[in-house]
């Protein structure tokens, strides 16, 4: 894996005109703003993030409060533009709301098995020997369970819950992020300037951080970017069993449970929550793509 | 290569023990005293003493795991909490209609995925990889239980040709292909293919794109050789990293069923599953878990071991 390839002079003709030599991650950005979907996907999450934080401040109704003589009124309903729920909520603050936790619920477990896994998998690589054996042997036995079924398993022994859900998530991804952050770690670490940089005298933590800790981080976070999207489907798929969040907050996957009772009356509406799921996923899937385009990395 | 054969199936022993151990443990993270969970809230003292020592729940958790995986062993997985059956018998019907969904899911499912991801990498960055690309991409971002909600609103409700859930009267035990069976299975079997559609095309379009780059199909090209006798060297040459996604893809489909069984209400391990975790019924959850996960390490195996028969590179050098 040549991570530090020259820049294409293909591609980023300008790139070579005025800087002398490029950094690998200038070179990354430059294909990255040469990227159309990935950019407009990237400014519609970012967009979409926005707006879920700003819930509180642009959300016309009370998420919690409905009223129940306007129960599920159809799409379009004036002052409800997306209609209102089975409890006669309207529709658009409760997705706004639901984002938040929903994404909470999706992104929380990438990004702490990023860090926790990302740190285990380096360590394992560049220690070697016993400690890298433990480690991967641990892995074998996480990853000799479908991913599923491991978060419902763990989850549901452990009760419904926010931080059970984000649990037993974060222990579903950690394992597959130590295999990745591991394999990286060793390609890098018998490399020629490594040995080179440890005959000069450097100590282990300058190594890894100036010289193992760049080759890595692009590898394991471009795995990270494609788990978001599947880390999203099961988080708001365990609160669709029951298992994450509990009424009345809102989350989209919860949302959808419980308005499967009026599938039948206004299934329009029925079907909002999971499309902001599918839409969310679908961004992060394209986006992990484009970087990984942009990252020249493979795999 | 026997000998390598043998290390493999050596190798997955210790794993399935692992894994037996995470299901054991299910119990003791459960939130309350482990015994409440294996006997119903409302045993008399004495049955619950007994209990105690039989499970050995005084004595140190290693030695708990023992006394526990003997009972595994022994065909025994304990008695469901909720409906007072043993956790086998209840098991025994839900794999067997797992199974069913599971197949009906897979093979179509596999087999157009198969050919999308080829014909996408045969024909790289044309339209039809553009189009493809973009199928598998949707096709993997889409949360399952909610396209069988849509499919439900449309085929069920709105066009009423299938049934919304259920199965059809003694489902896998008097399992037919007659349409009457095979309608219940439709909806479910399209939601749970969707995920592993997108991924096994995704993959599929890199193993087939990696081969044609190789040297020798430029040099099979430049030979002057059909175009039909590329592509069999390069069936040949995909199928075994293939057979292990596919072996992965369909033990992940068994295993993450739960969400569509629960959506069709589909009396399988996922809707077991799901009852379990409602009702707290933690020897059931023990047991489904247990089941779908040695199942799980079971196809892997299978599927490295076929794999190390069909390619000839591993066949030669078993070290790798």
């Amino acid at each position: 894996m040549s991570l530090f390839a020259a820049p294409d002079t293909l591609t980023a003709p300008q790139v070579t005109l005025d800087t002398v030599r490029p950094g690998y991650w200038v070179g990354v950005w430059h294909r990255l703003l040469r990227d159309r979907v990935t950019l407009i996907t990237a400014s519609f999450l970012l967009i979409m993030l926005a707006a879920i934080l700003a819930a509180p401040l642009i959300a016309p109704y009370n998420p919690y409060q409905g009223n129940i003589l306007r129960r599920l009124a159809p799409i379009g309903s004036p002052g409800y533009w997306l209609g209102t729920d089975e409890l006669g909520r309207d529709m658009l603050t409760r997705l706004l709301y639901g984002g938040r936790m929903s994404c909470l619920l999706g992104i929380m477990p990438v990004a702490l098995a990023l860090l926790i896994g990302g740190t285990v998998g380096i360590i394992a690589g560049f220690v070697g020997g016993w400690v890298n054996m433990m480690v991967m042997r641990i892995t074998d036995v996480f990853y000799a369970f479908p991913s599923v079924l491991l978060a419902v398993a763990i989850s549901g022994a452990l009760g419904p819950g926010i931080s059970n859900a984000i649990l037993s998530l974060t222990l579903v991804f950690i394992p597959s992020i130590v295999r990745v952050a591991e394999s990286a770690t060793v390609s890098v670490r018998n490399l020629d300037y490594v040995e080179a940089a440890r005959a000069s005298g450097a100590g282990s933590m300058t190594i890894v951080g100036v010289h193992v800790l760049p080759n890595v981080l692009g590898p394991v976070i471009i795995y990270a970017t494609s788990l978001t999207g599947v880390s999203m489907i099961i988080a708001a798929g365990l609160s669709f069993l029951g298992l994450g969040t509990r009424p009345p907050e809102a989350e989209w996957g919860l949302m959808l449970n419980t308005l499967r009772m009026s599938i039948y009356s206004m299934p329009e509406i029925a079907i909002l929550p999971g499309i902001c799921i599918f839409i969310t996923s679908v961004c992060f899937n394209l986006v992990s793509d484009g970087l990984r385009r942009a990252m020249d990395i493979r795999g | 290569m026997l000998l390598y054969l043998i290390r493999r199936v050596l190798y997955a022993l210790p794993i399935a023990l692992a894994v037996s151990f995470v299901c054991f443990l299910l119990v003791h993270i459960a939130p309350g005293d482990p015994i409440s969970s294996i006997v119903p809230p409302d045993a008399p003292p004495e049955v619950v003493e007994q209990v105690r020592v039989e499970y050995g729940l005084d004595k140190p958790i290693i030695v708990q795991f023992g006394i526990w995986l003997l009972h595994i062993l022994g065909g025994d997985f304990g008695k469901s909490l909720m409906t007072g059956r043993s956790v086998a018998q209840e098991l025994s019907s839900a794999v067997g209609n797992t199974v069913i969904l599971g197949l009906t899911a897979a093979i179509p499912a596999f087999t157009i995925a198969c050919v999308l991801g080829a014909l996408a990498a045969w024909w790289r960055d044309g339209w039809i990889d553009r189009i493809v690309g973009s199928v598998s991409i949707a096709a993997v971002s889409t949360p399952h239980y909610w396209l069988g909600i849509v499919l439900v609103i449309t085929f069920s409700v709105f066009m009423q040709w299938l049934p919304a859930m259920g199965a059809p009267p003694g489902a896998a035990s008097e399992w037919r292909f007659e349409w009457d069976h095979i309608r219940f299975l439709v909806l479910p079997a399209i939601t749970l293919a969707i995920i592993p559609i997108g991924i096994v095309t995704r993959s599929v379009r890199g193993i087939v794109g990696d081969i044609l780059n190789q040297d020798f199909i430029v040099t099979l090209g430049a030979k002057g050789l059909h175009n039909r006798t590329i592509v069999l060297h390069v069936i040949k040459n995909a199928a075994p990293t293939t057979l292990t996604v596919l072996g992965l893809q369909f033990g992940h489909l068994i295993g993450g069923s739960i969400m569509v069984e629960t959506v069709f209400a589909w009396p399988g391990t996922g809707f077991l599953l799901n009852n379990a975790i409602f009702q707290r019924d933690i020897p059931l959850l023990q047991g489904t878990v247990l089941i779908l996960s040695i199942f799980f390490v079971t196809l892997n195996l299978a599927v490295d071991l076929l794999q190390t028969l069909l390619d000839p590179r591993i066949r030669r050098h078993p070290g790798q």
